[in-house]
């Protein structure tokens, strides 16, 4: 730590204290909102029309919960968003721990050409129609793989891996292939367990976007409500309401419950789908905070 | 784009030190020999031309009038006809007023933020509060743009909303502002909810530039009888200053692509003509519209634009700082 307590003088003081006030303030608008929402969430729905819940429910309930978890679409929703959450994230590890492997080997010939291949793709995109008619001609709109297949390789994730591979002495592949293992076995047995730092990195990154994800669902699978999602639902229940309306189709079941549905039950949705990321994401941060340093100075 | 030179991205270090390639030997020994190598990476190259380079032909679309029924060779060519359409249409120019001013405003506000709340961290002696405040700043990155989009109309409702209700309190307004409902409040609302949202997640990078900066200089500074703002302002700044130059290129290349999730989850009716952005534009005239040419024509524009925009920031930093991410 560059500040050392010696004479600290009468202004550092001051700058101390102010410092610390700019801290809790910081720490008060970010806790607040979560903790109202939660609030609301588990108070008396008619009880909440009265207004004033700060952080404590006035009136403790967990109807709100028993509500929602009675919405079927809510439940589908639920379960789509698990699982595109589980099969992406396990797709997007192999996928981008697969290539960094290959694009670490200093003797892969075909490095260069793969490297530049993927990090172009960090530039530009082809953009929302020309992607859409795409889906369309592949044939993947109304089904689960939309959710997966565009986006399982990311140049990112690859060149984080690939920096963290690097660190990695050879000398251990040297090894392993004097004793007679194949560049797959020295990928499967030793590069990748000894990744599991910057694979829980990445894991977190794609778990994230894919849970939180729900422009996709709008796009490709709004009409259908069999791969509808959770954050989908939130947003067409959360959106109904807006003055002036929104872009969600009528007549459909989430909007109905959404115009009946008071301020608590919206809230409790809202909790549904934050709860688990605010589970996951203490014991990862010191994956990330190092995964992020190294993707931002190598890549 | 295809000009771009990735050499940041080749490796010029392999930690354990890695055999050169043997050369001059047969192609068909070489690929028999990396077979694996190449079983391992082939899928994902042929994947990501199909899903990211694919769609780059979709381009063609913007020069005809695209019917979805017809065969490619089916389809009318019109050359620059759509671009000549978006450059005439009023609406156009609106709303790249909107794309323009929300970027800015993200871009300026997004950038010096984050280094000053990492300063600020960075002063703070008490570790487990510094923790503590950190852990807490990245929780809203994780968070969906719905959830936020919800916490943030909440906060702001006129009935009960912490924000109005805190003004009402403090006597500086009498009756409740319908924030979400005024247009030209708009702008502002989608830069402070950017900033609540990623302010200390963007830190992360620069706190890391802060812990590599050398010890001593600051106590050769304190022997001078600098207090903390000067060696924030000689020291630590002029320390993390490539770090905060390279972020700052990749942000002005992705000035004009600002995305549309923020607009379409906080917009209303009542803010159209301040929340519409390029993408959002595309959307509604090219998809919902069925006009597919004229939303790859907006797309299109889009993505020159951005290169432009990566290429200008590139150039210049390179002469003031030589500093460059290409």
């Amino acid at each position: 730590m560059p500040n050392k307590a010696f004479n600290a003088t009468k202004s550092e003081k001051i700058f101390d204290v102010c410092n610390i006030i700019f801290m809790i303030l910081v720490l008060i608008v970010t806790l607040y909102p979560f903790l109202n929402v939660l609030a609301i969430s588990l108070n008396d729905s008619i009880d909440t029309v009265r207004g004033g819940i700060t952080i404590f429910p006035r009136q403790f309930t967990l109807d709100n919960y028993k509500t929602i978890f009675g919405y079927d679409t809510l439940i589908q929703g639920l379960k789509v968003s698990v699982l595109r959450t589980l099969v992406g994230t396990l797709l997007g590890l192999l996928s981008a721990s697969m290539i960094a492997f290959t694009l670490s080997r200093v003797d892969f010939s075909g490095r260069k050409f793969v490297s530049t291949f993927l990090a172009l793709t960090m530039y530009f995109s082809g953009g929302l129609i020309p992607t859409y008619i795409l889906m369309r001609d592949l044939n993947l709109i109304g089904t689960f793989w939309v959710y997966v297949l565009p986006g399982l390789v990311s140049a990112f994730n690859v060149f984080i891996v690939r920096s963290f591979i690097d660190g990695l002495p050879y000398a251990l592949q040297e090894s392993a292939k004097l004793d007679g293992a194949n560049d797959f076995t020295i990928y499967w047995r030793i590069i990748l367990p000894l990744c599991k730092p910057v694979l829980a990195t990445i894991a977190l990154f794609i778990a994230v976007g894919q849970w939180n994800a729900w422009f996709d669902t709008y796009l490709y699978n709004g009409s259908n409500s069999t791969w509808t999602t959770l954050q989908y639902e939130l947003m067409k229940v959360l959106q109904s309401t807006q003055s002036g309306g929104s872009a969600v189709n009528a007549n459909d079941m989430a909007q109905k419950m959404a115009q009946i549905s008071p301020e608590s039950i919206k809230m409790a949705i809202t909790i549904v789908v934050t709860v688990p990321i605010l589970v996951v994401y203490p014991f990862l941060q010191k994956y990330f905070v190092g995964g992020m340093t190294l993707g931002a100075v190598k890549s | 784009m295809e000009t771009l030179t990735t050499s940041d991205i080749s490796p010029n270090s392999n930690g354990g030190g890695s055999p050169a390639p043997k050369k001059k030997k047969g192609l068909w020994k070489l690929l028999a020999q990396q077979k694996y190598l190449y079983l391992m990476s082939l899928p994902f190259v042929i994947w990501v031309f199909v899903f990211s380079y694919l769609p780059l032909w979709g381009w063609t679309m913007a020069f005809q009038n695209y019917k979805p029924a017809r065969s490619f060779g089916e389809q009318k060519w019109v050359g620059f006809e759509q671009f000549v359409e978006l450059f005439s249409d009023e609406r156009f120019y609106l709303v790249m007023r909107n794309t323009l001013a929300m970027s800015l405003m993200g871009l300026v506000f997004g950038f010096v933020v984050p280094i000053i709340f990492a300063l600020l961290l960075n002063e703070l002696r008490a570790v487990m509060f510094k923790k503590f405040v950190q852990t807490v700043s990245y929780l809203p990155h994780f968070v969906s743009w719905v959830v936020v989009a919800g916490i943030i109309t909440k906060v702001l409702s006129t009935e009960g909303g912490a924000v109005n209700q805190l003004l009402m309190l403090l006597n500086i307004i009498d009756e409740p502002i319908q924030f979400m409902a005024k247009g030209n409040l708009f702008w502002y609302i989608v830069t402070v909810s950017d900033i609540w949202k990623e302010m200390g997640w963007n830190t992360i990078i620069y706190l890391a530039a802060i812990t590599g900066i050398d010890l001593e200089l600051y106590e050769a500074s304190r022997v001078d009888g600098a207090g903390r703002i000067k060696q924030m302002w000689h020291i630590t700044l002029p320390g993390i200053r490539s770090t905060i130059s390279v972020l700052l290129i990749m942000s002005i290349g992705h000035l004009i692509s600002i995305g549309f999730e923020k607009q379409f989850l906080l917009g209303n009716s009542l803010t159209t003509d301040y929340h519409e952005v390029l993408d959002l534009y595309a959307l509604n005239y090219g998809l919902n519209m069925g006009r597919f040419s004229y939303g790859t024509a907006i797309g299109i524009f889009n993505s020159v634009v951005s290169v432009i925009l990566l290429f200008t920031a590139n150039g210049i930093f390179k002469k003031i700082t030589k500093e460059s991410i290409m």
